[in-house]
């Protein structure tokens, strides 16, 4: 069976709240069924409005949402069969976890064996056996959030909505919920809509993300292609590290481009300039920085060493290079004896293809 | 093991629970001190008061203390056959004092209570006694019986035995339409004279329909004040509050000049062409008037709590019910109705009490089907001046409402409740 790439459709959505301002702006996006794609996006950027949505509980202004083909705008939220995973979990306070688990079951008429045989199962599949009887309020965190997904999936939606459920956890247990999360998607293949501000939970957990910033997708792409190749400076700031170098380019001819600095020239990889005289960001993953260079790379320059900060795995470098004093490196500690000392001048080396010319900032 | 078993010490020497009593009994003496003027001021103002409403309510010690000897004598006596001579020379010799103080008239008024009939036959006695007709030297039974009939029928000496014990409950039974018969039986007060037990129904009945009327209509404001934005539920919240920073009295005059024949509600409806110009309803002076004026007045009650539960309900909870695939009555009823259930009783409870010892709006609006139980106290504290069975009423009242809070207890659980 062919899997529908476009069992979520959003068609030209539009959102506002007070008739003055969009908060979702001409949204087109596609979800293929089983998929798991995360909304990534500052506060404020329309990705929980865009959920809301999907879930019933906000109409968009203009355009039309499609679940499976079928338009879903005037459907309420109770008939759309849309899982949902709320951010504080909203566990029913005065239920017991089986009574909770058992209700979306309850209103859909379901037998009492049935209910017992899937609230059994759903429990088995988040590792709460045995908690059938206690109140949330006697859950750990991280239980009451197993709870909550298990509730959102026991009743088997083809779509469960999670709105930024791993918030409340520490670091560790956010770690962990994430791999298991991600797991229970890959052994039921449900359609995840996932909504999240912390990139790394978006990136360990997605097949693709959509990144979001001013109520419009700024790009829609795999985690990898994400991080590797942003399409513009927005994304590149927002996921991971970066550094940029703001000028004009001067030169553009095959696949590569010079941008004339303060300070200096570079060359870079043109991904949004189009022409000599346009402003533009340069934007190069730490990463891809290099010091002291073995082999030849086309861009080469020295910096000051201005601040060492020591990570255990690996060393931030923060440098004065080309006029920008915000320039970090990453260096791993197994590496050879650089002399990495405060004040130090180093010489610095990347391809022009790592240097992305992106819109100006 | 044995460490176990140990005393503890501090590295001074001393037990740790003695040191650490030492520690905190600063603390506690502090924590004491800010409470005492507290304390002072509730037993001062609450419970001496409702002490001396107990002991007025059961005071019966004026007879007691009138007639000593007699009833000294009245010990030996069965109660059954005429009493022997020296519960009539006992009688005589106090009766004597009685009439040198002048204080005859208080026992005829009192004795006359338990029994009809006293009143002449003490004043014949009187009158005998003041013209020394009493001979001491001859038996004193002969002579009294000889005064009047009635002082030879021994139900009148059975109801003066009757008044012996310097507590009676007598008050507390006229409070349910009971009284002690002849033979200290209790009876009750003939059909068409049971006046405090529709009273007391009454009062039950307006009570629970307030309540119930002010929790339909508190509901809904108060999940309207909890859901609306801030601006809109501050503006809201004062128009709720607005009756509790307005005079009781103008509030219930206000009803007055509504609820009247030529008031305003009624000339609304005859402008509607609700009613007949000549067929307005009677709005006031009735159970209407007091359900609407106390409805009005103690809605408060009801929001303020249900408001402070509800606003801790966090909206995503009816939201998950509907995500769930509950409808939205369901959703209502299954998760967020069972949520509101310490506001619910909080507020009902608060209403119910009050609506119980209510007086002032009653007695305005209520007219002669609408006054409650604490207007016939107030009556008897203020026009009959029996204090005793005012106090015996009140506290009557008390006991109900602890009663009330027992079996809320019991159903819900005070735990349970929720004032903010």
């Amino acid at each position: 069976m062919s899997k529908n790439q476009e069992f979520v459709k959003f068609d030209k959505v539009d959102k506002s709240y007070d008739g003055k301002v969009l908060v979702v702006k001409d949204l087109n996006l596609d979800i293929a069924e089983g998929e798991f794609i995360t909304m990534l996006g500052p506060s404020g950027s329309g990705k929980t409005t865009c959920l809301m949505m999907l879930a019933g509980f906000e109409t968009p202004t203009n355009g039309e949402i499609y679940l499976d083909a079928n338009p879903i705008s005037n459907i309420p939220p109770h008939k759309r069969g849309i899982g949902m995973v709320f951010q504080n979990y909203a566990l029913f306070p005065h239920m017991t976890v089986y009574e909770n688990l058992a209700f979306p079951l309850k209103v859909r008429k379901i037998s009492k064996d049935d209910i017992d045989k899937k609230v059994d199962k759903a429990l088995s599949m988040v590792s709460l056996s045995g908690f059938e009887n206690r109140m949330p309020a006697q859950l750990s965190g991280g239980q009451q959030q197993r709870v909550a997904v298990a509730r959102a999936l026991v009743f088997d939606p083809a779509v469960v909505l999670m709105d930024e459920p791993l918030g409340a956890l520490d670091k560790n247990l956010r770690e962990s919920m994430q791999y298991e999360i991600k797991h229970i998607h890959e052994s039921i293949g449900v359609t995840v809509v996932y909504v999240t501000h912390d990139q790394s939970e978006a990136l360990t957990m997605s097949n693709r993300i959509a990144v979001f910033n001013d109520g419009k997708v700024q790009q829609l792409s795999s985690p990898d292609k994400l991080y590797e190749e942003p399409v513009n400076s927005f994304v590149a700031e927002f996921i991971g590290e970066n550094n940029t170098f703001g000028g004009e380019v001067v030169d553009l001819s095959n696949g590569s481009c010079k941008v004339k600095l303060s300070h200096g020239e570079i060359l870079a990889n043109p991904i949004s300039v189009k022409s000599k005289g346009e402003r533009t960001t340069v934007s190069i993953r730490p990463e891809r920085a290099l010091i002291n260079p073995e082999n030849k790379m086309d861009n080469n320059h020295a910096g000051t060493i201005e601040e060492v900060i020591y990570h255990g795995d690996h060393t931030r470098v923060r440098l004065n290079l080309l006029g920008n004093s915000e320039f970090i490196l990453k260096v791993p500690n197994s590496s050879k004896n650089l002399d990495i000392k405060l004040g130090n001048k180093i010489n610095i080396g990347w391809n022009s293809q790592d240097a992305r010319a992106l819109d100006p900032k | 093991m044995s460490s176990e078993t140990q005393q503890i010490l501090t590295t001074d020497g001393i037990p740790l629970s003695v040191s650490l009593k030492k520690a905190e009994r600063k603390n506690k003496i502090k924590a004491f001190l800010l409470v005492v003027p507290l304390l002072l001021f509730l037993i001062i103002t609450y419970i001496l008061p409702i002490g001396d409403m107990f002991m007025r309510s059961i005071d019966d010690k004026m007879v007691t203390n009138m007639l000593p000897k007699t009833f000294t004598a009245m010990e030996k006596w069965d109660g059954k056959e005429m009493p022997p001579e020296e519960v009539f020379a006992g009688f005589y010799s106090d009766f004597k004092i009685l009439v040198q103080n002048k204080e005859h008239g208080k026992l005829a008024q009192r004795l006359n209570k338990e029994k009809n009939g006293f009143n002449s036959i003490i004043k014949k006695l009187f009158r005998q006694v003041q013209r020394n007709k009493i001979d001491e030297g001859q038996s004193i039974k002969e002579q009294i019986m000889k005064v009047h009939k009635r002082w030879r029928d021994v139900e009148y000496w059975q109801a003066i035995k009757r008044t012996a014990p310097p507590y009676t409950t007598a008050k507390y039974l006229k409070g349910m339409d009971m009284y002690y018969g002849p033979d200290g039986n209790i009876m009750q007060v003939e059909e068409d004279r049971r006046i405090h037990r529709i009273l007391w129904l009454r009062t039950l009945e307006i009570a629970f329909f307030v309540t119930l009327f002010s929790f339909l209509m508190g509901y809904p404001i108060a999940h309207l004040l909890a859901t609306l934005p801030m601006k809109y539920s501050n503006l809201l919240m004062i128009c709720v509050l607005l009756p509790f920073w307005t005079s009781l009295l103008v509030r219930t005059a206000s009803w007055m000049i509504l609820l009247q024949q030529q008031g305003i509600v009624n000339d609304f409806f005859v402008m509607i062409g609700l009613v007949a110009d000549d067929n307005r309803p009677e709005m006031m002076y009735n159970k209407v008037g007091t359900y609407v004026a106390m409805t009005q007045i103690l809605l408060p009650f009801m929001v303020l709590p249900l408001y402070s539960v509800m606003k801790t309900i966090s909206p995503s909870l009816m939201r998950a019910g509907k995500s769930l695939g509950g409808t939205p009555f369901i959703a209502f009823w299954k998760i967020y109705f069972p949520l509101t259930i310490p506001g619910i009783g909080a507020g009902c409870l608060l209403v119910f009490i009050l609506a119980i010892g209510y007086y002032i709006t009653p007695a305005l609006v209520g007219g002669a089907s609408g006054t409650l139980i604490s207007n016939q106290i107030a009556y008897h504290m203020k026009t009959t001046l029996d204090w005793s069975f005012a106090s015996a009423m009140g506290l009557m009242l008390l006991t109900g409402v602890l009663v009330v809070y027992w079996v809320y207890n019991k159903l819900v659980g005070v735990d349970n409740i929720k004032l903010g």
